[in-house]
């Protein structure tokens, strides 16, 4: 019995894991149709920024849930007005700019701070579940993932903002003839995916090792998630989430973490050949 | 079409001579760190083959050179003869190419999701080597070594004859005549029908289908023979070093070879060729220098040349040339123009 509680306590915190690692690509391929290869280094980005700001006596909180997401959102800005904004339309392209993209930052950074791995101690303790302990800040994760999701979800459904951002994102030449600035939009959405990104890192950043080198660990699982997910954004990552985080931890429970990551991705590899355009493709068309 | 045969010629024998000129005009290191570069020329024709000819844009084209790398030092090392692991190294990863490249073509697949199912195959291939440490971890005498990789793995030897093993220089003639013959053998594809239908189906896939052929099948062809070629890459890359490791499958390796091809320029044979040299040579002295991290320097060149140069080094100074020559003969006539595009497709 205890057992179970573990087990299922460890694929929630899974499934909370790949949403966070997830959101912020699926906002970005979703609303804009960019496949975003810089996404696990915008991850990175938040890590730094919350490893740093925590060196220098900054509460922890603090520089996780606001810090790192702000710093990685004005980058995604930056890189937005100099880089992307000249290749909408082109998905080749943008995906090999943002690869050069991803390798540059892995660079600087290397140059910057070297090669070594950093880390921050979590703030939160464990706990027990019956006879077994379990990591206390899985809950944060958890409760992050859930309301990054609902929050999401409200930004999109009953604000102004929203609304045009879903309009934008249904017909930009319609969006643009009733008066929106399409690429106005397109940049704050890509900043904001980016700044998702960097509230991922900087969650994460207590539980993995940070260097610069760490996002090659996330990228291939956002994708195919994403990707899984398909065009609605809260929904289908939500619902790939658990899917590939249930598999995921099941698997690693059985076996090892290595062989769960393989069958995370194996699954949303067959996936994608039963699904091409995902699961919101086919179910749940209308959601968001 | 003549001068396309020309240019041909021209190539093929430019590399004759570097054959065998290198080795009486440089060091044993420069020799060296020439063979490793036409090792990765090889790589970079096979990514230059499916993406410019072939229209398939593979993110894991490194899954198939690392798979050529340790099926060469896994056999080499079982069957102590490096004849037989040489062709397996090509088959293997063709093998492989033909599994997925059914999966994902004869599924319809669209182009984006096929770089990022690619690159996922390779993320896999790297975490499930990467996971082979330890002793239960062995094929036949060969342990796979996980993270650490497999040292020692013994290099190439005459055909049929093990205890003959060939010295770096003879390396040196092996891997640049694998590069010639490769070549040819492309170039040979490509004038055939076989490779018209390849080009057409790039061109407009709808049309082709139209006129009676299956994109499916060809684009698989493509797939596999693009595979077979990086396998031949892998194997060759592992007798440079008698080592392989897990970072061959790395994505920085995909993504090196994408730079090549864009670098030097998609469409082309020889853009790859140069690109591979150009961007290694770079990667080489970015390395010996420790300010700047090479990673920086690739990044930006690929950035660069995605915004600035997207047709790449060789159809830019081939247009400034021929348009120098027509300007200077004063004969820039509409028809002349489009012959020089007919050949450019070609070449």
């Amino acid at each position: 019995m205890d057992l179970i509680g573990l087990v299922s306590f460890n694929v929630l915190v899974g499934i909370g894991t790949l949403v966070l690692i997830t959101v912020g690509l699926g906002v970005i391929y979703g609303m804009m149709k960019i496949i975003n290869l810089a996404h696990g280094e915008f991850m990175m980005l938040g890590a730094y920024t919350t490893v740093i700001s925590v060196t220098n006596g900054i509460n922890i909180w603090l520089a996780m849930l606001v810090i790192a997401p702000l710093v990685v959102g004005i980058v995604g800005l930056i890189v937005e007005r100099l880089l992307i904004r000249f290749l909408y339309g082109r998905m080749i392209d943008t995906m090999l700019a943002t690869w050069g993209l991803s390798l540059a930052l892995i660079g600087l950074m290397t140059t910057i701070f070297g090669n070594d791995v950093r880390g921050v101690p979590a703030p939160v303790g464990g706990f027990s579940i019956g006879n077994f302990g379990a990591s206390g800040y899985g809950i944060v994760i958890l409760i992050v993932a859930a309301l990054t999701l609902v929050g999401l979800f409200c930004m999109l459904r009953y604000t102004r903002y929203g609304l045009i951002v879903r309009a934008t994102m249904q017909n930009a030449n319609m969006a643009s003839a009733l008066g929106v600035a399409p690429s106005r939009i397109y940049m704050s959405t890509f900043a904001l995916g980016a700044a998702l990104a960097g509230l991922a890192g900087g969650v994460l950043a207590p539980i993995s090792g940070v260097s610069p080198v760490m996002g090659a660990a996330f990228i291939a699982k956002a994708f195919i998630t994403v990707l899984g997910g398909g065009a609605a954004i809260i929904t289908g990552t939500g619902l790939a989430s658990m899917i590939f985080g249930f598999i995921n931890e099941i698997v690693s429970f059985k076996s090892t973490p290595v062989l769960g990551e393989v069958a995370l991705l194996a699954a949303a590899i067959v996936m994608i050949r039963i699904l091409p355009q995902g699961i919101t493709g086919r179910f749940f068309k209308r959601s968001i | 079409m003549k001068s396309a045969l020309a240019s041909f010629i021209t190539v093929v024998a430019l590399g004759i001579v570097l054959m065998f000129a290198l080795p009486h005009t440089t060091d044993m290191f420069g020799l060296m760190q020439m063979t490793v570069f036409v090792v990765m020329a090889i790589f970079a024709l096979s990514q230059g083959f499916i993406w410019g000819y072939g229209g398939i844009m593979s993110f894991g084209q490194a899954a198939f050179f690392g798979l050529g790398g340790y099926t060469y030092a896994v056999a080499a090392i079982n069957f102590g003869d490096s004849t037989g692991a040489v062709a397996l190294a090509i088959i293997v990863p063709g093998l492989f190419a033909a599994l997925l490249g059914y999966f994902m073509f004869y599924g319809r697949i669209s182009d984006a999701y096929i770089g990022v199912i690619t690159l996922t195959v390779t993320v896999i291939l790297f975490n499930l080597i990467n996971a082979t440490s330890g002793d239960w971890y062995t094929i036949g005498n060969a342990p796979l070594g996980g993270f650490n990789g497999m040292p020692s793995v013994p290099t190439l030897n005459m055909p049929g004859d093990p205890s003959t093993i060939l010295d770096p220089e003879q390396l040196w003639y092996v891997t640049i005549a694998t590069l010639i013959l490769v070549y040819v053998l492309l170039r040979g594809i490509l004038a055939s029908r076989l490779g018209r239908v390849i080009v057409a189906i790039r061109e407009n896939e709808t049309r082709a289908t139209l006129i009676g052929y299956d994109p499916r099948l060809y684009k698989l062809i493509t797939f596999i023979i693009g595979a077979m070629i990086a396998g031949i890459g892998g194997c060759l890359y592992t007798n440079w070093g008698a080592f392989i490791s897990p970072t061959v499958f790395a994505l920085a390796m995909s993504a090196q070879v994408i730079i090549y091809v864009l670098v030097g320029g998609l469409g082309t044979l020889l853009g790859p060729i140069l690109g591979a040299v150009l961007i290694q040579w770079l990667i080489s002295f970015a390395g010996s220098q420790s300010a700047v991290d090479s990673n920086l320097v690739l990044g930006v060149v690929l950035v660069a040349f995605v915004l600035l140069v997207p047709q790449g080094l060789v159809p830019v100074v081939r247009d400034t040339i021929t348009g120098f020559w027509q300007r200077r003969a004063g004969t820039g006539s509409e028809e002349q123009k489009q012959t020089t595009r007919g050949a450019e497709v070609r070449s």
